[in-house]
């Protein structure tokens, strides 16, 4: 299947979900207005990736600032990978980045690891 | 039209420590233009890094909650002024090095009752109670039509460690102005 690349702007981020390694990469700001609509893509693209996916899977999560319809966005997302785990396709992981300063990012990391199943790793950048 | 008094509007501005303001149409486009001139305005300040991506991040949500959930009035109502289908905020220093944003807005009257009761709700939790709430709605809510995940004033006050100052007035008996303030220390 096609690897999915977005460039990043100033309200999204970057993406970069690549089938043949299982890293998909969202870097960077996303506070769009009409989230939803940003992560469309992305939801119907893992969706497709699920039915055969690679033996590991790591989504790689660094972001400066996301809003709260994005945050609902992500989780969705982290659902479809715990779904992809517990079907035991693919061993799923999280790594999930953010700036030494940012305690904030932090918390939204381990907010996300107690509402999810998977093994997160929580990386100072 | 009448003599505009500028110098008083500038005169409270300045009282009030507005760094930047506006009213009239909330676009998306408009909304990139103002976390660009913010973020390159609060990047060149020596500010705490912590503060100024509180600031950005609860500004972010107060912009977007007002574009969100503000009425675009159509067939307008008799004791509205012509137009009023827009919005305005102000983003101003606060005490001690804080910031405030203020935004104000058009929603229709029968949804007031309800928004007060929640920021009520929600002004009324300390941290712990505020974070367990937001966990609480992130897992179980889906996104609404208008594009929020019903998120962003437990996200205010979360994340301005603030109580939500808000007032409505009642123009019409349709449409009421609702204004909201965050405090950002």
């Amino acid at each position: 299947m096609d690897n999915l690349i977005l460039e990043g702007s100033n309200k999204t981020p970057a993406i970069n979900f690549k089938a043949d390694t299982g890293i998909l990469e969202i870097a960077g700001k996303s506070i769009p207005e009409n989230s939803f609509g940003f992560y469309q893509p992305l939801f119907a693209w893992i969706d497709n990736y699920v039915l055969n996916p690679v033996a590991k899977t790591e989504i790689k999560i660094s972001l400066e600032y996301f809003n709260t319809s994005s945050s609902k966005c992500l989780l969705d997302i982290l659902r479809k990978l715990e779904a992809l785990k517990k079907s035991e396709k693919s061993d799923v992981s999280v790594s999930w980045y953010y700036e030494s300063d940012d305690e904030d990012m932090m918390e939204a990391g381990q907010d996300y690891d107690s509402l999810v199943d998977l093994t997160f790793n929580i990386i100072k950048i | 039209m009448a003599q505009l008094d500028l110098y008083n509007i500038y005169l409270n501005m300045e009282k009030e420590d507005i760094i930047l303001s506006f009213k009239g149409d909330i676009t998306k486009e408009l909304l990139s233009s103002v976390y660009q001139i913010v973020e390159a305005r609060i990047e060149s300040g020596n500010e705490d890094p912590k503060k100024k991506k509180k600031f950005f991040h609860v500004l972010v949500e107060c912009l977007q909650n007002m574009y969100n959930h503000m009425e675009t009035m159509q067939g307008m109502d008799n004791d509205l002024p012509e137009n009023s289908g827009s919005g305005i905020f102000m983003i101003g220093k606060g005490e001690e090095g804080g910031y405030r944003i203020i935004t104000g807005n058009f929603i229709l009257t029968e949804n007031a009752g309800i928004l007060k009761e929640r920021i009520d709700q929600i002004n009324a939790m300390n941290p712990q109670e505020l974070k367990a709430y937001y966990l609480e709605k992130l897992g179980s809510t889906e996104l609404s039509d208008k594009g929020g995940a019903g998120l962003g004033i437990i996200d205010i006050a979360r994340k301005s460690g603030n109580k939500i100052e808000y007032d409505f007035q009642y123009p019409s008996s349709k449409y009421s102005f609702f204004t909201l303030s965050a405090t950002i220390n």
